[in-house]
């Protein structure tokens, strides 16, 4: 599904150039559920970015769905991640002046589904987020795990292949973090690629692999079996520390 | 092109930013309100004026004679030049005169009837002064060709005249007595222009034999055939040329022959109207700039604040292209819109003072015999020139719109949400 090699990415701060990726080859297949970790600077959003389409790279190849994803222009890029991707942010970014059925609907929009027929799509999926008297709210009428739950439904109405979720607990309290959790693990059950940044090792621990970055290379790739091994781990890392 | 979707998706987007709507339209709405008030004005204040211009006929000269006052041909200054009939066919089929009336003064002119009496002026005239002073006929009929031919004593009185002498009584086939002598009335008239109408008008005929005039005129009042100034004063020069060759005076010695072309005056005022016209469209012009630049700013400062949601929407599939027309063409239907609620008003308002001034000149002239004292009337603005000033501005804020939507458009998505 995505294949990486030798991703390398720089950012220009002025006169210098800030070396953020420095040769990622990475792996993922259909139906995964991914974490991707690491300190902040370590180069994570800006994987996550490059994955998503949303930033280009510098070096490298990246071959998504099988295609090569290079010096797209971006009405290709736009046309791919409506297709192919969907995006959960950890400041939700809904469109502030749409309710939230306007919200999920939105990507059909760009699809060109008719707005009745896109409606009543939306209206299904809020309906599985339990969000269906929510529907005519406006964003800032709601909390941060609705709204959260609101941008799921959002990038799930494409019926993407896979969905990317930037801190997607970043902004909620615990509880409220579970029950999103719980939700992405539903829609990766239904088969649905999911790579989600965190810097929280609780919600990493929920996902089947965890892609560890430090300083812009991969650090440690923990499969889901040796996540046992990796929780006791951290404890003592913890106790440590 | 015509998509609904995409034009209930602007609605949408329109409804819910009212204010930023608002501001956007209220400034296109405004720049055309005052163009509209600024144009319409000038308009009337052209309009009236030139209307008062053309009561007397625009294109009249006078002409009268006088002592030389430059030596010529070895004769002295001071000689008088006597003008005589003769001079009235002289100058009567000069090219590019169009009508001519010639006059011999009266002295003295008490006018009585029965037992009233006044003191007014006896003009001697031809039928064509008539239209050389634009003068209206009440009742009755003006000096004509037989009362010239057979030296008819038949006058024709000023309202004025008549109201003091006959009190509202029939004049027609009346006598009146000028100077003791009895004329019949054969009309009532208005002078062009005026609000006094204190002249009767003779045969100039009749005034010559009767006062002892032979066959001396003092006066002309012609009318010449001209569009230019240069072509009037080129007229105005044949006659002045063809009566000094006949009295051999300097054909520039105006104190031997004056003369007054009223079309020179007409056309340097409207030069000086054409001059306010044009400050007028500057003034109107800087107000459509102001308009632009209110529009583009505020169209910078959407799209600025529309960063972040353009990127949202690129993020989850917008093409730029979808991007950019969808912020263009909303900010063209504003615009648009308020383009034609500006021009509705403004419209509105030079017609309702349209409305008053018209009352105003239709009372004024009530008291005054159709003679209004005006000087706005019309003030209204071309439609193409109003409709064209808001295209420029809906294209104005069009193009404003365009560059930073673009740019914005084609930033990745990541950094348009980073944007906060």
């Amino acid at each position: 599904m995505i294949s990486l090699s030798n991703i390398h990415k720089s950012y220009a701060m002025g006169n210098n150039s800030l070396h953020v990726l420095k040769g990622i080859n990475l792996q993922i297949e259909q139906g995964e559920f991914v974490s991707i970790m690491g300190s902040s600077g370590s180069g994570k959003s800006t994987l996550l970015n490059i994955l998503g389409i949303l930033d280009n790279y510098d070096e490298g190849t990246y071959h998504l769905n099988g295609k090569l994803v290079k010096n797209m222009s971006e009405k290709q890029a736009a046309k791919l991640r409506n297709e192919l991707l969907g995006f959960v942010f950890q400041s939700f970014n809904l469109i502030s002046f749409k309710n939230a059925m306007e919200n999920v609907a939105l990507p059909l929009y760009y699809q060109g589904v008719s707005r009745k027929k896109r409606n009543k799509i939306a209206l299904e999926y809020l309906d599985k987020m339990g969000l269906l008297q929510w529907a005519n709210h406006l964003p800032n009428e709601m909390s941060g795990g609705q709204k959260q739950r609101v941008a799921i439904a959002r990038s799930m109405i494409s019926k993407p292949k896979i969905i990317f979720a930037d801190e997607p607990t970043g902004a909620l309290d615990s509880a409220t973090s579970f029950e999103v959790m719980d939700i992405l693990r539903e829609i990766n059950q239904d088969g649905i690629t999911l790579i989600i940044v965190t810097h929280e090792h609780d919600i990493a621990a929920m996902t089947q692999k965890i892609i560890r970055l430090s300083d812009g290379r991969i650090s440690e790739i923990i499969q889901n079996g040796e996540l046992k091994n990796w929780k006791s781990q951290y404890r003592r890392e913890l106790e440590i520390a | 092109m015509f998509d609904i979707d995409k034009w209930q998706e602007i609605l949408a987007t329109i409804k819910k930013n009212k204010m930023r709507t608002f501001l956007t339209g209220f400034s296109v709405a405004w720049g055309i309100f005052m163009l509209m008030i600024l144009l319409g004005s000038g308009n009337g204040l052209s309009n009236g004026v030139s209307e008062n211009f053309t009561r007397d006929a625009i294109n009249a000269m006078w002409l009268w004679s006088g002592k030389t006052s430059i030596p010529y041909q070895g004769m002295k200054e001071g000689r008088e030049i006597k003008l005589t009939n003769s001079d009235y066919d002289l100058i009567k089929d000069i090219e590019g005169i169009d009508k001519a009336s010639g006059s011999y003064y009266i002295r003295g002119n008490m006018f009585s009837y029965g037992n009233e009496y006044g003191s007014y002026t006896a003009v001697t005239c031809h039928p064509d002064l008539k239209d050389v002073e634009s003068i209206d006929i009440v009742e009755g009929r003006f000096v004509n060709e037989i009362d010239i031919k057979q030296a008819r004593k038949s006058v024709v009185l000023g309202k004025d005249i008549y109201d003091a002498l006959f009190k509202g009584e029939n004049a027609i086939g009346e006598y009146v007595r000028i100077n003791n002598i009895p004329f019949k009335v054969v009309g009532i008239c208005k002078e062009g222009g005026g609000t006094r109408h204190r002249n009767a008008y003779l045969p100039v005929t009749t005034g010559q034999k009767v006062f002892n005039g032979s066959n001396r005129l003092h006066n002309f009042a012609v009318t010449v055939n001209a569009q230019s100034i240069e072509e009037s004063q080129a007229i105005e020069t044949a006659v002045r040329e063809a009566v000094a060759k006949k009295y051999k005076f300097d054909s520039k010695d105006e104190s031997a022959l004056g003369s007054y072309n009223k079309l020179e005056d007409v056309l340097q005022t409207m030069r000086i109207f054409q001059a306010i016209k044009i400050f007028i469209w500057i003034i109107g012009i800087g107000t459509l700039i102001a308009g632009v630049v209110g529009v583009s700013n505020i169209m910078l400062i959407v799209v600025k604040e529309r960063t972040k949601e353009i990127g949202i929407r690129k993020a989850i599939g917008a093409s730029p292209s979808s991007v950019i027309g969808l912020i263009l063409l909303e900010s063209v239907l504003i615009t648009t819109i308020a383009g034609y609620i500006g021009l509705v008003l403004g419209t509105g308002l030079m017609e309702g003072l349209n409305f008053i001034v018209e009352q105003q000149y239709a009372a004024s002239a009530a008291t005054n015999g159709g003679n209004g004292e005006t000087i706005f009337r019309n003030p209204t603005v071309d439609l193409n020139v109003a409709i064209m000033a808001t295209a420029l501005l809906v294209v104005a804020g069009t193009i404003a719109g365009y560059i930073p939507a673009k740019r914005a458009a084609s930033i990745k998505p990541i950094e348009a949400l980073r944007d906060e």
